[in-house]
């Protein structure tokens, strides 16, 4: 592997600490516990993000994923209950079984997908490069990924503002926002 | 064979993460560990689009503010691909107001069905179609 | 009122602090990391930890819900806005350069700051939204109902 530089062996880290925390939640059956360990997955994916050079990615991560993401998943476990059931011998088996389909399936594809860390794959040489050397002309601001998210591809971000606004509806629309209309909910 | 896998190693283990999280979704009956395994699952696929968006050497793509206003932008410098970034960044917040309407549809089917075990669910469920008589 | 004296001063201190560095990531984020997204999650968050610390009353003295209501609609109707006005000045929808009647980078700069400021509410109102939203409800009986 050419050109390889220190964020690899962050990486190789990364990826321990990952599948660890991965496997420790499969086999955990305390909520409280999952849900925790989701927050911290999620906080050294962020990292990860930032030494793969994904600031931005990185910080909505952090606050997304372990901020956020955790408190409603504390907050729907405490609604709910906290505990899983342990998972039955026939479940786990069909999961193994679907697992190793969906993973046989992925690693066929994974010869298809550029090398890793390579400046001169289709993947960064095509529009992702082009909006960087386009931005000081056209956009004249320092961040590449503010420009291509507000103005190059503003259409699409207006799209997933929507998907957000439709999420929130959702959920107000589910369980009842102000918090009032309880009793009357109950009278039916 | 090996050439490629080792080339391509980061992405392997990222699969192998997303496996993880598949087997969480598929072998728990508990909807809310099951939406913990959709969001391992998600984050794993976020982490294989950053991964692909890295060039070795490369850093985040940020010009500096000097060389941006007086035109002295490095022609050799190196920065990671913004494209993937960009998709991503909007993907993780629609990805957490997703989940949030997961959430909400479970603590409702917890207030009317007591229960949030998909076994107990489909027990109840066939019980009530029993009652009606069909 | 939560009991714990540590937990509230604390919390005092760096509620202020956490908004501030929301709206640095917002209004920073054409030079440095950060954003519409970023920051309306974390300007979210503040009000989040408002609410954990003192209370769901408290926080909905200070943030009522229907700002929430009233910002999720707004944030998107900012966004879709800046589109109908390019359009209305002559260009494409969402084309922010006829935005500045002399065509620079102005017009580029106004329709990003404008765009974002649409995610940032809109963001931001769909956290708080869904946290009161999750915060409203208890726990019901065990059991099923029927």
């Amino acid at each position: 592997m050419t050109g390889a530089d220190i964020t690899q062996y962050f990486d190789y880290l990364f990826m321990v600490m990952l599948l660890f925390i991965g496997l420790t939640i499969i086999r955990l059956q305390n909520l409280f516990a999952v849900v925790m360990l989701t927050g911290v997955y999620s906080l050294i994916a962020a990292a990860w993000f930032v030494s793969l050079g994904a600031a931005d990615v990185a910080i909505t991560e952090a606050a997304v994923g372990a901020g956020i993401s955790t408190v409603l998943l504390l907050a729907a476990m405490l609604l709910t209950a906290g505990e899983a059931k342990p998972t039955s011998a026939f479940r786990h088996w069909a999961a193994l079984v679907v697992m190793a389909a969906a993973g046989v399936a992925v690693f066929y594809a994974l010869g298809d997908l550029p090398v890793y860390g390579a400046a001169d794959t289709p993947a960064n040489t095509g529009p992702g490069m082009a909006y960087i050397e386009r931005t000081p002309d056209e956009i004249n601001i320092p961040n590449v990924v503010t420009a291509v998210l507000a103005s190059y591809r503003g259409f699409d971000t207006m799209g997933e503002v929507f998907v957000v606004f439709a999420a929130g509806v959702g959920v107000a629309l589910l369980l009842n926002l102000s918090g009032r209309g309880r009793r009357e909910e109950d009278g039916e | 064979m090996v050439e490629i896998v080792a080339e391509r190693f980061t992405y392997a283990v990222i699969l192998v993460l997303m496996m993880v999280g598949l087997y969480a979704v598929i072998a728990t009956g508990n909807l809310v560990k099951r939406m913990v395994g959709l969001s391992i699952f998600q984050t794993s696929v976020f982490l294989l689009y950053i991964a692909t968006a890295k060039v070795f050497g490369g850093g985040p793509a940020i010009f500096d503010y000097d060389d941006l206003a007086y035109g002295t932008i490095p022609e050799d410098a190196i920065y990671a691909n913004p494209l993937p970034h960009v998709l991503i960044l909007t993907a993780i917040v629609v990805g957490v107001a997703t989940l949030a309407m997961g959430l909400a549809l479970v603590v409702r089917i917890r207030e009317i069905y007591g229960t949030i075990e998909d076994d107990e669910l489909s027990e109840i469920d066939h019980d009530d179609e029993l009652k009606k008589g069909v | 009122m939560s009991p714990y004296v540590v937990l509230r001063v604390v919390s005092k201190l760096l509620i202020p602090l956490i908004f501030l560095f929301g709206f640095y990531v917002h209004f920073h984020g054409e030079y440095s990391p950060g954003g519409g997204f970023a920051a309306g999650v974390v300007v979210g968050v503040g009000v989040i930890l408002y609410a954990l610390i003192f209370g769901m009353e408290a926080a909905r003295k200070a943030a009522p819900p229907y700002w929430a209501r009233v910002g999720m609609a707004l944030g998107a109707l900012i966004f879709a806005g800046v589109g109908f006005v390019s359009l209305f000045m002559g260009g494409n929808y969402l084309d922010y350069t006829v935005l500045d009647p002399n065509h620079t980078y102005l017009g580029q700069h106004i329709g990003i700051v404008a765009v974002e400021f649409g995610v940032l509410v809109s963001v931001t109102a769909v956290i708080i939204a869904i946290f009161y939203g999750f915060a409203g409800r208890e726990r019901t009986g065990d059991g099923a109902e029927d």
